[in-house]
């Protein structure tokens, strides 16, 4: 018998603190850059693109669509579905797909951010709409 | 300033074990560096330069120290199976550059028989560990994608199994010696969809070392010269999550390198040994490398095409990690050296390319489908 899946804690740093401050709040934050206009995730205080510190906090919709992901048969846990989640701001989001019927996953599915607790801030998850 | 023709690899010995309970991991890389030494016709006190990656106990440090070496030059990059690509290429630029002239490099451990050291995280780790990315689903994840886009199927996939397993049943120490059909494959378990357990490598403990050299010392000793032409070495990842696109690898930049500098293509190149920890990886390397258009990878693989003898593209004449061998899940190193035993003249009689003269080995490390590295080297018969 599986046992219930326990995610790790977030350990949390300055750079991403208030990431976790608004998990808490049930909020996805990404990060956008001011100076060339370009999101991402996860965060950096230093644009991945521009190199710009002008980036700042965004609260995203939590809404995207499947890009890949796969179905892990078998672990300590039991089956679960990793895969990426294209946001509609843009970045796309490695997780796990929950409270959902496994099999029926697809590319191209439209999910939305469900927050799953952690003995520290909650973590986020997608499930289909 | 290029490496094309400076380095050569005059040292291949690859462990014979897949299963070593009763050996150290240390005393596996000492024995895999015998092998090299007494192969390439040279002593301990000739190496003064040693390349070793994350496999490597203790690091560069313990393990110059373990091994008696004294070195004047020293790399670990660690790019997870394909470090030993990268490092052939960083021995040939350090011996292009007289840094040092007799280059050891090592990689060995035992998976099967002993704990693994925990993959190495960065900034992503609170974003991305719990959601247990694994090399299954990572790969699968990319095998799903591709499909999607491509229409590549799972029987297409199988067939670089089944290929792989045709040059394993005559290697004498292949974990996996046995002929497997597409139905084999396909009727296997699934583990990470779409990947069953027949699209997966072995694991293995066991290792390989290589001893690269410049071309004066090479032509002094007694084994087929076989010399390395062109390199190439690219990182990818999701990068902010906004260029996340899991159809293809960092080979594409590394690859194009390589072949540029050595100046030829894919068309030019009579055996390829594709790193093959699933079968979605070498589908997409071929692509990536040039081999076949992007997309056109399943049609490229199928119905035997990689198989020796009977396809246009023999690869992994040894069986591969698919079927032979995958010391310390780290396929780069056994790429190698199966491409100096073509190039030699030196594979099994039944996989071995006539007229072999041009030979690619190419490798990818970390996982595909979140961050990773390339690497590609281009080698010649001299």
């Amino acid at each position: 018998m599986a046992n219930p899946a326990k995610y790790p804690a977030p350990q949390g740093n300055p750079e991403t603190a208030e990431f976790w401050k608004q998990a808490a709040e049930g909020k996805l934050l990404i990060k956008r850059c001011t100076a060339c206009g370009e999101a991402h995730y996860f965060p950096r205080s230093i644009c991945p693109f521009c190199f710009s510190d002008k980036t700042v906090w965004e609260e995203s919709s939590g809404e995207g669509e499947i890009y890949s992901f796969s179905l892990m048969r078998k672990s300590a846990s039991g089956p679960y579905a990793i895969g990426y989640v294209t946001l509609k701001e843009g970045p796309s989001i490695l997780t796990n797909f929950v409270d959902c019927d496994l099999g029926r996953l697809r590319i191209g599915q439209k999910v939305r951010v469900v927050f799953k607790s952690t003995e520290g801030p909650p973590l986020p998850f997608f499930t289909p709409v | 300033m290029s490496i094309k023709g400076k380095a050569f690899i005059a040292g291949i010995f690859e462990h014979p074990t897949r299963h070593a309970p009763d050996k150290s991991t240390a005393q596996l890389h000492a024995e895999v560096a015998k092998g090299a030494l007494e192969d390439a016709g040279l002593s301990k006190a000739d190496i003064d330069g040693y390349f070793c990656a994350g496999d490597a106990p203790g690091g560069v440090m313990a393990m110059v120290d373990y091994l008696g070496l004294k070195v004047r030059h020293f790399d670990s990059t660690d790019t997870g199976g394909c470090s030993y690509i990268v490092h052939l290429g960083h021995a040939a630029e350090a011996i292009a550059a007289g840094k040092c002239s007799i280059a050891l490099i090592t990689l060995a451990g035992k998976p099967r028989t002993g704990p693994m050291p925990p993959r190495a995280t960065g900034a992503e780790a609170d974003f991305e560990a719990a959601y247990g990315a694994t090399t299954h689903n990572v790969y699968g994840m990319c095998a799903m994608r591709h499909m999607h886009e491509f229409g590549t199927t799972s029987e297409q996939l199988a067939w670089i199994k089944v290929a792989a397993s045709h040059h394993a049943q005559y290697n004498p120490h292949a974990m996996l010696p046995d002929v497997v059909t597409v139905e084999d494959v396909l009727n296997s378990p699934m583990i990470s969809d779409p990947l069953h357990r027949l699209d997966c490598c072995v694991v293995t403990d066991g290792g390989g070392a290589l001893l690269v050299t410049s071309e004066t010392i090479a032509r002094s000793l007694k084994k087929p010269l076989v010399r390395m032409i062109g390199h190439g070495e690219a990182l990818k990842g999701p990068r902010g999550g906004t260029d996340l696109d899991l159809t293809y690898s960092a080979g594409v930049w590394s690859g194009p390198r390589a072949f540029e500098e050595a100046g030829v293509s894919p068309k030019d190149i009579k055996y390829a040994s594709v790193y093959d920890s699933f079968t979605i990886t070498v589908l997409m390397q071929l692509e990536d490398l040039g081999f076949c258009k992007k997309g056109e990878g399943g049609k490229f693989v199928a119905d035997g095409n990689l198989i020796s003898g009977v396809g246009k593209l023999p690869f992994n004449t040894d069986g591969g990690g698919l079927c032979s061998n995958h010391p310390v899940n780290r396929g780069g190193m056994t790429k190698i050296i199966e491409a100096v035993r073509q190039l030699r003249g030196e594979a099994h009689p039944k996989v071995q390319v006539q007229n072999c003269d041009l030979a690619i080995a190419h490798g990818t490390g970390g996982l595909l489908g979140i961050r990773h590295a390339a690497s590609t080297c281009i080698l010649e018969r001299a």
